[in-house]
C-alpha cells in the first residue's frame, strides 16, 4: 500500500522535471544555439527594462521561448483528448482525432490553401488557424449529429466510433481532391500543415491554445472518477451514480475544444493522442485521476522532444513534426504492444 | 421493499414480460427461477430502471423508480449485472473501490477504504488485492464484483433500505464458492433493512436458501411465495418441461430430474 502511494506520487514530480528539462534544451538549441546569459539578459530587458534585445535575444523571445511553451500546450490537449477519448470510448485504439476533429481541421486547412486566393474570406494571420477550427467543429458536429441512433439504444457510443470512421475517411478523402486539384506549392501546403509544425508559434497564438489547453484539462479531471466507473461498462456505471449521457457529451465536448483549438494552430499531429496514454497506463496503472494529470505533462514532454528533433535533423530547415512523432512513436508503440505483461 | 405492479415489457411484438407483478422484502434472501427466456434478466433490468416497460411501474419503498435521481440511488443500491468486462487494466482494489464512488467526490477516505478492505475480506479476495483484475480467472473476478457491489451499500443507512440486485451471480464459480457466497447473503442479511435480489439457475441452491421465491414461464409470472409453494411438481413441469422427484426431509429440500 505504502511503496504503490510512493510511486503514485512520484510520477507526477518526474515528470514535470523531465519536462523542464526538454523545453530548456528545446530553447537552446535549434539553427542557433542561445547561451544561458542571454536568455537571462533578454528576461530581464523585457520584464525590467524596456532595452532594446539583439538578435539572439529577439530569437529566444519572440520564436523560442513561445514555441516551447506552445510545445506544451498542444502536446497536453492531445495527450488528454486521447486519455479521455480512449476511456470515453473503453477502447484503447481511440486516438483524440477519432470523432472527426483533426480530419475537419486538415480539411479547413486544405480548403483555404487551395481557395483562399480566390475567395473574399480573409481575415489576414487568422484566416488559416480560423478556417481549420471551423472544419473541426463542422465534421465533429456531423458525427455528432449523425450518430444519434433514432432508438437512442446503448449502444450509442459504438455507433459513434463508426460514424467518426466514416465521417473521417470522407473528410481526408476531401483533403485528398483538394490537394489534387490544388497548384503546386498550395498542394505542397496542404501537405505540410496535414504532418503538423510549430514553426508558427507567437505569444498570441500560446495564449489562445493555453487558455483552451488549461481550462479543458482542469474541467477534465473531474470527470475522471466516473470515467474510471465506465471502464467496467456502461450499465455498472450508472449504478455506480454516473449519468453516462451527459458524461458522454461533457467529455466529446471538453475533447473537441482541445483539439480543434490545438490542431487550428498547428497542424495535425499523429501519434502523441494515442501513444501517451498507454505508457502511462503501463508506469502507472489506469486510474484516470492520475491519468489524465500525468498525460498533459508526458504529452508536453513527447511534443517538446519531437519538436526539437524536427528542428535538428535538417538544419537549419525543418522536418515536419507528425514525421517525427511518427518515427519515433511507432517502434516505441510496436515494442509497448509486443511486451508480455502488458493488457491493453 | 421493491415493488414492480402489472410490469409488460414489449420489444416490437413480442412481449418479454406479461403483467408481472412481484414484490421483494427486506430481509429475506429473494430469488427469481425460470427457464431460458422466461424473462428474468428483463425483470431484473425493468427493476434496476435499465429498461423501461410500456405498463407498470417500479417502486422503492413509496418511491417510483422513475423520479430517482441515479446518483442518490446508487448511495442506496448496488447491483451485480452479468458479463461485466474491464477494458482497462486495473489492481482488485480499485476495481473494488469503484463501490465507494458514489459515496466520495474526488479521494475516498478512510470510511470508504475500510469499507473495500472488509468487503474484500468478506468474499475472500483480500490477497489480490494488488493483482491486476485481467488475470484473474472467472470465478475470481465474480468474487471481486461482490465484493465491489458489496462495498457500495457496506454500512447501514438510517432510515433507508439498501438494495442489492444481483443477475447470475454464481455463474463461473466452484460449487464451494456457491455455497460460500450463498451464506454470506445469509449473513449480510442479519443487518436491517437490507433487500436482497438475486436470479438464479440452481434449483437446488434456490431450494436451500431463498426466503421468497419468483418463478416465470414465457414472460408470465407462474408462481411465488416460499420453497414448498412454487417448487412444485406442476410447476417444473410446465417451466422446465421435466418432472421432477422431490424430496423434502429434515436436512431440506432436493430436486432430482431424470
Amino acid at each position: 500500500m505504502s511503496s504503490q502511494k510512493k510511486q503514485r506520487f512520484g510520477t507526477f514530480p518526474i515528470l514535470l522535471l523531465l519536462l523542464v528539462i526538454i523545453s530548456i534544451f528545446g530553447i537552446r538549441y535549434g539553427a542557433v544555439s542561445i547561451r544561458f546569459d542571454e536568455i537571462l539578459s533578454s528576461l530581464q530587458k523585457t520584464l525590467l527594462s524596456s532595452e532594446n534585445l539583439n538578435l539572439t535575444e529577439r530569437i529566444f523571445m519572440q520564436i523560442r521561448l513561445p514555441r516551447a511553451i506552445l510545445c506544451i500546450f498542444v502536446g497536453a490537449s492531445l495527450a488528454v483528448g486521447g486519455t479521455l477519448l480512449q476511456a470515453l470510448f473503453r477502447n484503447p485504439i481511440v486516438e483524440p482525432g477519432l470523432i472527426g476533429t483533426s480530419c475537419g481541421a486538415a480539411f479547413g486547412a486544405a480548403l483555404y490553401f487551395a481557395l483562399g486566393a480566390t475567395f473574399d474570406f480573409n481575415v489576414g494571420k487568422w484566416t488559416l488557424p480560423l478556417a481549420a477550427c471551423i472544419g473541426a467543429l463542422i465534421s465533429t458536429g456531423l458525427v455528432f449529429f449523425l450518430s444519434q441512433s433514432r432508438n437512442s439504444g446503448k449502444s450509442s457510443i459504438v455507433a459513434l466510433l463508426l460514424t467518426g470512421i466514416a465521417i473521417n475517411a470522407l473528410f481526408l478523402s476531401g483533403v485528398g481532391f483538394l490537394s489534387y486539384i490544388a497548384r503546386d506549392p498550395q498542394a505542397r501546403s496542404i501537405v505540410f500543415w496535414n504532418l503538423g509544425t510549430l514553426s508558427g508559434a507567437n505569444w498570441t497564438s500560446v495564449a489562445i491554445v493555453g487558455f483552451s489547453s488549461v481550462s479543458t484539462i482542469l474541467i477534465s479531471l473531474r470527470y475522471a472518477k466516473s470515467l474510471n466507473a465506465l471502464m467496467i461498462g456502461e450499465e455498472e456505471a450508472q449504478f455506480l451514480g454516473v449519468n453516462i449521457k451527459s458524461l458522454k457529451w461533457k467529455i466529446l465536448l471538453i475533447n473537441v475544444i482541445m483539439v480543434a483549438v490545438a490542431t487550428a494552430f498547428v497542424g495535425v499531429i499523429s501519434f502523441v493522442g494515442l501513444i501517451v496514454p498507454h505508457l502511462l497506463r503501463i508506469l502507472n496503472g489506469s486510474d484516470n485521476r492520475n491519468l489524465i494529470r500525468n498525460s498533459a505533462i508526458l504529452g508536453g514532454i513527447l511534443l517538446s522532444a519531437a519538436d526539437l528533433i524536427s528542428r535538428m535533423v535538417l538544419r537549419p530547415a525543418e522536418l515536419p513534426i507528425g514525421i517525427v512523432t511518427s518515427v519515433v512513436g511507432v517502434p516505441i508503440f510496436i515494442f509497448l504492444l509486443r511486451r508480455k505483461n502488458y493488457f491493453f | 421493499m421493491i415493488k414492480a405492479n402489472n410490469i409488460t415489457y414489449k420489444i416490437g411484438d413480442k412481449t418479454i414480460l406479461n403483467d408481472v407483478s412481484v414484490s421483494f422484502a427486506a430481509g429475506k434472501i429473494n430469488l427469481i427461477l425460470g427457464p431460458n427466456g422466461a424473462g428474468k434478466s428483463s425483470l431484473v433490468k425493468v427493476i434496476c430502471n435499465q429498461l423501461k416497460p410500456q405498463e407498470g411501474s417500479v417502486y422503492y419503498e413509496q418511491k417510483n423508480i422513475i423520479g430517482n435521481d441515479v446518483a442518490q440511488l446508487a448511495k442506496v443500491r448496488a447491483v451485480l449485472s452479468q458479463n461485466t468486462e474491464l477494458a482497462f487494466p486495473l489492481k482488485v482494489k480499485e476495481v473494488v473501490m469503484m463501490g465507494r464512488y458514489p459515496h466520495f467526490q474526488v479521494t475516498p477516505g478512510e470510511k470508504d477504504k475500510n469499507a473495500c478492505n472488509e468487503a474484500m475480506r468478506f468474499f475472500d479476495v483480500e490477497a489480490m488485492a494488488d493483482r491486476d483484475y485481467l488475470t484473474l480467472s472467472g470465478g475470481e473476478q465474480q468474487r471481486v464484483h461482490f465484493a465491489r457491489v458489496v462495498s457500495q451499500i457496506w454500512y447501514p443507512t438510517e432510515n433507508a433500505c439498501r438494495y442489492l440486485i444481483l443477475d447470475e451471480p454464481l455463474t463461473f464459480l466452484d460449487v464451494h464458492y456457491q455455497f460460500h457466497f450463498m451464506h454470506k447473503l445469509q449473513e449480510l442479511l442479519k443487518q436491517e433493512n437490507l433487500v436482497i435480489v438475486g436470479v438464479v439457475h440452481d434449483l437446488n441452491l434456490a431450494a436451500k436458501f431463498a426466503d421468497h421465491l419468483v418463478l416465470l414461464h414465457e414472460g408470465k409470472l407462474l408462481a411465488s411465495g416460499t420453497k414448498t409453494e412454487v417448487l412444485t411438481k406442476e410447476h417444473m413441469k410446465t417451466a422446465y418441461r421435466l418432472e421432477p422427484v422431490i424430496h423434502n426431509d429434515a436436512r431440506g429440500m432436493y430436486l432430482f430430474f431424470e
